[in-house]
């Protein structure tokens, strides 16, 4: 053990702090680790440890109503965030760039949807499309998922005009009007100068819109039909009769998929804040 | 003017709610100069330009470029271009697509534009940076970057937002030295706004000096600085000693001025169209005061063509403050005034050099004050 002063950045070298971290980690992931690792177990309880097999795998994506359920889930989510990024992003734009009557109402209601409780949303989306605007009943797929995407961008759009709405706060006017004075028309340079600068922002906007859609079950539970069944929803009516490997299994592909997003997204993300920085 | 003006602004006026930051300026720009709009921060000079930009629009009043009404004319559409006090190099784009950029705004085809561009990059010294992104240059390249980004254009005139204030004071010197040579190479207008007062004599043919949004004065810069209008114009352009006095003399020859804080009176060998009896302020120049030893006893020395006992003044040195190339010494001179006087370093030492606290004289010239009625 060495026995000088430690600086700031040398105390990850010491055991207690190590050995924190350590209890952190653990406690954090410990019970993904441990629905991942009973993913292979061959026992059919999620108690002993058995053996190992990828058996409960192949079953699950031999799960027709489980499989329907995933690919719901993925188109959902898909649509959901494409419409959450854009909205986000123009509501985002538009607060930043116009003044306009009410505005400070309306970057306030904005807000609503992410400090709303779930529950509420969900009560207020059932009442809505079973009162106000009913979803037709019969339409081909995916457009019989309307309701729950319409649901989904609501709560998920807010978050994006959040993070792309501090984004804007530090860009360079100046390198608009420069698009301006070089010859770009409003349009032009819109997009050349502002949607890269926003990029980073619509990346995190959208791999957050992507799984706050993706795990949503409370609103989900609310608004879909009898007929459209989500991966959430799905899992939790499984789990109703036991939890078997297999619902582990399937979340286990969830979970990698997820954290695949959002190493992919963090990348990039990282390589744009890379590029804008200092200037 | 003789030469046809390039741009004619004409009882230009812009507000922001109540306040006007520019106020009735009416101003031609000639083509092929090299113009500086000179003001304190907050006069007004960035806002006139931005509207010869076209990226505000004046209030009242209207501005021409090359005879042809701007008004209702957006930025993208006039021929004029902008160096931007940020640079505001695009960051995502490499230097060449920076350059590229207007190029490809107005349809220039590819191959002609890569030759544009190569073009551009040689006159700012940049060749060899062209797939360098905005992140891994410096600021002095950056400036280039845009700089050549806007001349690429081939505009008719080229807008320099404080071109040189973000850098360093070696670096301000030689891109002082280079602007000056770009603009002679390409020949485009060039109008540059500027707080430093140094950077538009040394670059500029002709400086408005503006404050508060009013145009105080337009002259070349050694008019500007020996010929000030007012007492803004000449504080504001170097350094100067201003003296409120009442104009005791008044011919077409001659004129002088009395002064209660200076024992002597200051005669100048014009007259000022003013009458007798009115305010005025004279400005004298620290370098054009002589300072003279003053023994015990001594009789002032006799400045030839004035009056005798005026344009000399007994004093006492105060303060020294060594520059290197020039001594600046305050003089507390008989009637009160303090004086400023500035002396060349010619030699290395002086055999009999000034101290602190020595008597002095103080004399001047008849040519050396202007006499200012505002």
């Amino acid at each position: 053990m060495r026995r000088e002063a430690a600086g700031p950045l040398d105390y990850l070298a010491r055991w207690p702090l190590r050995l924190w971290i350590g209890l952190v980690a653990l406690f954090l992931y410990a019970p993904l680790v441990t629905l991942m690792l009973f993913s292979f177990n061959e026992s059919k309880r999620n108690i002993v440890w058995t053996g190992f097999t990828f058996d409960w795998y192949f079953k699950a994506f031999r799960n027709a109503g489980l499989l329907e359920a995933f690919t719901n889930s993925l188109a959902i989510a898909a649509i959901a965030t494409a419409i959450s990024v854009v909205l986000g992003a123009l509501v985002a734009v538009a607060c930043w760039r116009f003044r306009f009557p009410l505005k400070p109402a309306f970057e306030g209601v904005l807000a609503l949807p992410i400090v709303v409780p779930e529950i509420c949303m969900g009560v207020a989306m059932l009442v809505f499309f079973a009162r106000v605007m009913p979803w037709p009943a019969g339409l081909p797929w995916p457009f019989n998922l309307g309701a729950i995407i319409i649901a989904h961008v609501s709560f998920c759009f807010p978050f994006v005009a959040v993070i792309v709405r501090a984004r804007l706060a530090s860009f360079n006017r100046e390198l608009e009007e420069a698009a301006k004075d070089l010859g770009a028309s409003e349009w032009r340079a819109f997009i050349d100068v502002l949607v890269p600068h926003m990029r980073p922002a619509l990346v995190a906007g959208a791999l957050l819109a992507f799984t706050l859609s993706l795990d949503d079950f409370v609103i989900t539970f609310f608004t879909a039909g009898p007929d459209t069944v989500t991966f959430p929803v799905k899992v939790y009516s499984m789990v109703r009769f036991s939890v078997t490997p297999e619902v582990n299994a399937a979340s286990t592909v969830l979970i990698l998929l997820t954290v695949a997003l959002t190493a992919v997204g963090l990348r990039l993300q990282g390589r744009d804040m890379a590029r804008s920085r200092g200037i | 003017m003789a030469e046809k003006a390039l741009i004619r602004i004409e009882g230009v006026t812009k507000r922001f709610g109540q306040f006007a930051a520019v106020d009735d300026v009416t101003l031609d720009i000639a083509e092929g100069e090299f113009f500086a709009l000179l003001g304190p921060s907050g006069c007004g000079k960035t806002t006139l330009l931005r509207m010869i930009a076209g990226l505000e629009v004046p209030s009242e009043g209207r501005i021409l470029i090359d005879g042809e009404d701007m008004a209702g004319v957006p930025p993208n559409r006039r021929p004029v271009n902008m160096v931007f006090q940020s640079y505001a190099v695009f960051p995502h784009m490499s230097v060449a697509d920076n350059v590229a950029y207007g190029l490809r705004m107005e349809g220039v085809p590819k191959a002609e534009r890569a030759d544009r561009v190569a073009e551009a990059l040689a006159l700012v010294k940049l060749d060899g940076l062209e797939a360098r992104r905005p992140d891994q240059l410096s600021g002095g390249q950056r400036q280039r970057v845009a700089l050549a980004r806007a001349l690429v254009k081939r505009p008719r005139v080229l807008l320099l937002d404080e071109p040189l204030s973000a850098l360093d004071a070696k670096l301000r010197e030689q891109m002082r030295f280079e602007l000056a040579q770009i603009q002679d190479e390409v020949g485009v207008t060039f109008v540059m706004v500027t707080h430093d007062q140094d950077e538009a004599l040394a670059l500029a043919t002709r400086c408005a000096v503006m404050n508060r949004g009013l145009l105080q004065q337009v002259a070349t810069p050694d008019d500007l600085y020996e010929y000030p209008a007012s007492r803004f114009v000449a504080d504001f352009i170097g350094s100067v000693n201003l003296f409120e006095g009442e104009l005791a003399v008044d011919e077409p020859g001659h004129a002088m001025v009395t002064c209660p804080t200076l024992a002597a009176p200051i005669y100048v060998d014009h007259g000022v169209t003013g009458g007798t009896g009115t305010t005025v302020w004279a400005a004298i120049r620290p370098e054009k005061i002589e300072m003279l030893h003053r023994p015990e006893g001594g009789l002032p020395p006799t400045v030839a063509g004035v009056p005798a006992g005026s344009n000399v003044v007994a004093g006492i040195i105060r303060h020294i403050a060594y520059l290197g190339s020039e001594t600046v010494y305050e003089v507390d001179a008989e009637g009160g005034a303090r004086v400023k006087v500035l002396r060349p370093n010619v030699a290395r030492y002086e055999e009999r050099g000034f101290d602190w606290d020595e008597p002095v004289w103080l004399a001047w010239h008849p040519r050396s004050p202007a006499v200012l009625l505002s």
